[in-house]
């Protein structure tokens, strides 16, 4: 028993020591958002022992529309997500409960498509766009959103319904259901765990995409990403202001990241891992 | 009405003939088993009489109707899965008031109907549990019970007793067959254990290769095989077969004889054997006789048998139980009194 | 297995995803390939003319592709190997029996949902920066000279900066793999006698194979676009030695207005990208399905 927690003493020091180094620019950034420019730069710095102060949060505020841009944030995040799922789900409803010899080849291909750099289409988009008038809309930024994530979408949803047995469906049609009650009623219910954190990467990896959201978007448009990479200079050196930035466009998917961290890890590992 | 006729329906996947051009007639209020090995069809056929796969060609017919296209919905038949298949997300109670849902029935007909089924089948005290709360014999009897609010017109069964452990399964088998006796409905049961299909059955319909090899009672079956394979088939322990060199006027190129029809002489008999290994099961023992050229016969014997391992025997047979089989493994049936007794020189 | 029903209706389902990304794949890329053949800009207004392979040959033997191309291969080897090995220490850490774990896994996932825009601002600023960064006061303390980190090492910083992005993501999939193990198999091996390493080569190791397996096919398609990061820290300096690619190609296209060159690039970058994609096809097939 002693030898026992010997061993758990020296792992768990191990292993938080490890993990704090891990976390702490996180934590340092928010730290630093606390404290005052003065401060922040400070030869010594400190960890607790300063003046707590809110002004950075209300300077960011009060220097640009952060909440139209976590309004933006939300909109494509979620937005991409819903109109994804909607094309998705009936996708993998075919490949996972009527599989023919070509599933597999259209799986591969589908998820071949991520494989795509996307400076490969780059220009097209960026000009079509322009053309369109589609260039800094929340709408256009919904729709590339939607098309570099659906394989992904298509890809986790199969693993889901692939876990479900045919014969439930099977049954529903002999209990008289038809094709909307069986997927209203007896699919949907039964994959909503599968669906939902589908859905949650989707968002994600929605809100944290940094080349689309950068090159497409200018005032209108412009998400977190875009609102804090103008920062980058010469305002980034204003580390306390920077801070607070960085903080409030990285807490709401922190939480709502932490929050589903199991349902995570088999949606990010294609479903290679349980 | 139960009765389904099937005429010339065949199955095929690509090439590969899964269910080559079959008759059969199943009448109201039977309860035909199909058995055979599995890969032989015999799934497949109730999926298609379910509706749940396409006939490749011709037609079934459901209580006089042709329902070959149907989809499975309107063919107003229940199936029961060997998984349960029941709708994990839903209680027992909605589980069951399922299917009385989808056709519309009135909040207060389910209700009965659900308190009726759940009577009978001792599920009163689960109605408000999830499939995943219950053990296996329950949610098979969740499963009988949805398929039998709906009244449908025949049942399907497909293995459902082979994910319950060996004491269950008889039990669960005593339950369907009282089912059957109450209910009076047709029913069309599929299994791989011949066993359940000898003691639940009317009628059992053979299947080897996607053809039916014999269809009849146990009995018929038992006594009167068509043909090598359901002569290996049907009875536990299983039939012991001895090739024999085929001579002048009498084409028997094997016989079969079953265990239990061996009998240990003292004086000499058909075959002299070594016995190997003895299992006692109590109520019977099984000698498995090591015989010189003809191989390892299975003998069943009273459950006090003396022999011991290495002993040498006579083993015996009347004529009478002896099947004879042709070279194509078909049963030859003249009468017992014209072909040439089997003698110990084969 | 299903009725013919069944089968259009699923024909039917599969049509939007399909037609979408067939669309999404094959116009743009059309595009790309019809530009790259054309003396093309955006700044000159002209007949637009068709040169052939000239934008290909300008863009190959452009001295910056070629850099370009070892630090885009740099990046993605570099960051997979230290996600890789640092996660599957932290994976075999993690699963030991210690106090307050789902503390210490909330933690070490965390950086994977920090936008890379702020990871590589915090970085670059807060740690980095040669002067008031973390690490220059904490070089100052121990009394060494304060590295400029971006001036001197631009490509490793960045890759540093990747790494700790990415990290959490390699060793949560490795720890859910490790954890899947059967624990009686390793029961099994330690009845046969194997000791603490041989029972690590011979069965931790086959287990995770798959699991490493899907976290490099998933970084390398993250990793072989990196652009943000590179962005808002060097803009691909000092000269082009934190330049990828992808970089590269943003720069020509919509930094100097050469839709010529900068589609003669993408469609480079799309035949790298097929290469190491059968490559990895290959490996996941492989290692996926079994």
């Amino acid at each position: 028993m002693n030898t026992n927690n010997q061993t758990k003493a020296i792992y768990t020091i191990l292993a938080w020591t490890i993990s704090g180094l891990i976390f702490f620019p996180i934590l340092w950034t928010a730290i630093t958002s606390f404290k005052t420019e003065a401060e922040a730069i400070s030869s010594s710095p400190s960890l607790f022992m300063f003046e707590w102060t809110l002004e950075n949060y209300s300077d960011v505020l009060a220097r640009s529309p952060y909440f139209e841009h976590f309004w933006n944030s939300i909109v494509i995040s979620v937005g991409s997500s819903l109109v994804g799922l909607l094309i998705a789900i009936p996708a993998a409803w075919s490949m996972a409960f009527v599989q023919t010899k070509r599933t597999k080849n259209l799986l591969m291909w589908m998820l071949s498509t991520k494989m795509l750099p996307p400076v490969g289409v780059l220009i097209p988009i960026y000009l079509l766009f322009r053309d369109t008038g589609l260039l800094d809309t929340k709408l256009g930024l919904v729709i590339v959103m939607t098309l570099i994530n659906l394989p992904i979408m298509v890809w986790m949803l199969y693993t889901y319904f692939k876990e479900i047995p045919h014969e439930i469906l099977e049954a529903a049609r002999m209990d008289g259901a038809s094709i909307k009650d069986e997927i209203f009623h007896v699919l949907l219910p039964i994959a909503l765990p599968g669906i939902a954190s589908t859905m949650l990467l989707n968002v994600i990896l929605a809100w944290n995409e940094a080349f689309w959201t950068l090159i497409l978007t200018a005032a209108n448009a412009a998400p977190l990403t875009a609102f804090i990479a103008s920062y980058s200079s010469p305002e980034g050196l204003f580390y306390a202001k920077l801070s607070a930035a960085s903080v409030m466009a990285i807490v709401p998917i922190l939480i709502l990241g932490w929050f589903s961290q199991k349902q995570l890890v088999r949606g990010l590992s294609f479903g290679a891992v349980k | 009405m139960g009765s389904i006729t099937l005429k010339q329906v065949t199955k095929s996947f690509g090439d590969v003939n899964v269910i080559k051009p079959l008759d059969l007639q199943i009448r109201d209020g039977e309860f035909i088993v199909f058995v055979g090995p599995s890969g032989c069809g015999k799934s497949t056929l109730l999926r298609m009489i379910a509706g749940l796969e396409d006939t490749t060609s011709g037609t079934i017919e459901i209580g006089g109707q042709d329902a070959t296209h149907m989809p499975p919905a309107k063919r107003g038949l229940a199936m029961v899965f060997q998984s349960y298949a029941l709708y994990p997300h839903m209680s027992v109670r909605n589980n069951i008031a399922f299917p009385l849902k989808r056709a519309k029935v009135e909040p207060e007909v389910i209700e009965e109907k659900i308190t009726t089924a759940a009577k009978m089948l001792n599920l009163t005290d689960y109605l408000d549990r999830k499939p995943g709360q219950l053990s296996g014999g329950q949610r098979q009897r969740v499963a009988i019970g949805r398929a039998i609010v709906r009244q449908p017109s025949a049942f399907l069964f497909d293995e459902p007793l082979s994910n319950l452990d060996a004491s269950l399964r008889v039990n669960m088998r005593l339950e369907i067959s009282e089912l059957h006796k109450s209910l009076n409905t047709t029913m069309i049961y599929v299994t791989h254990d011949q066993v359940e299909a000898m003691t639940m059955a009317d009628r059992i319909a053979v299947f080897n290769g996607g053809v039916i090899e014999q269809v009849g009672t146990p009995l018929e079956l038992y006594q009167k095989p068509v043909n090598r394979f359901v002569a290996g088939f049907i009875g536990s322990p299983k039939m012991n077969f001895i090739d024999v060199q085929p001579s002048a006027g009498d084409a028997t190129h094997c016989i079969g004889v079953r265990p239990e029809h061996l009998q240990v002489t003292q004086d000499n008999g058909l075959w002299t054997g070594k016995v190997g290994v003895i299992e006692h099961l109590g109520s019977e023992t099984f000698l498995h006789v090591h015989v010189e050229n003809t191989g390892t016969l299975t003998v069943k014997t009273d459950g006090e048998c003396p022999l011991k391992y290495g002993d040498v025997i006579n083993l015996t047979a009347p004529q009478n139980k002896i099947l004879r089989f042709d070279k194509a493994g078909n049963t030859i049936t003249t009468d017992t009194a014209d072909k040439p007794a089997i003698s110990s020189a084969s | 297995m299903a009725t013919t029903h069944s089968r259009t209706l699923a024909k039917l389902m599969l049509l939007p995803s399909v037609s979408l990304l067939l669309i999404w794949m094959i116009v743009p890329l059309c595009m790309t390939l019809y530009f790259s053949f054309l003396d093309y800009n955006l700044l000159m207004p002209g007949d637009n003319a068709f040169i052939g392979l000239m934008n290909y040959e300008f863009f190959l033997t452009d001295p910056a592709f070629i850099e370009s191309f070892f630090n885009t291969l740099l990046l993605v080897l570099g960051v997979l190997f230290i996600t890789i090995g640092g996660g599957i220490g932290l994976a075999i850490l993690l699963d030991q029996a210690i106090w307050g774990r789902n503390y210490v896994r909330i933690m070490v996932l965390a950086p994977f949902f920090v936008m890379p825009t702020v990871s590589a601002l915090v970085w670059k600023n807060m740690f980095m920066n040669p002067v008031n960064g973390l690490f220059a006061h904490f070089a100052e303390f121990i009394g060494v000279t304060p590295v400029d980190f971006f001036a001197e090492m631009p490509l490793l910083s960045i890759i540093i900066i990747v790494s700790w992005q990415w990290l959490p993501f390699a060793a949560l999939i490795l720890l859910t793999a490790i954890q899947s193990l059967d624990r009686e198999q390793l029961e099994a091996a330690e009845l046969d006698g194997a000791g603490p390493f041989s029972k690590f080569i011979y069965i931790v190791v086959p287990h995770l194979s798959r699991a490493v397996t899907a976290v490099i096919l998933i970084e390398t398609i993250f990793l072989l676009s990196i652009f943000a990061e590179i962005l808002v820290t060097t803009s691909g300096g000092p000269g082009y030695a934190s330049t990828n690619i992808t970089y590269l190609i943003y720069t020509q296209s919509l930094l100097q207005f050469d839709v010529g060159g900068g589609s003669a690039g993408g469609i480079v970058a799309v035949i790298i990208a097929n290469i190491v994609a059968i490559f990895l096809m290959r490996l996941i097939g492989k290692n996926l399905e079994g």
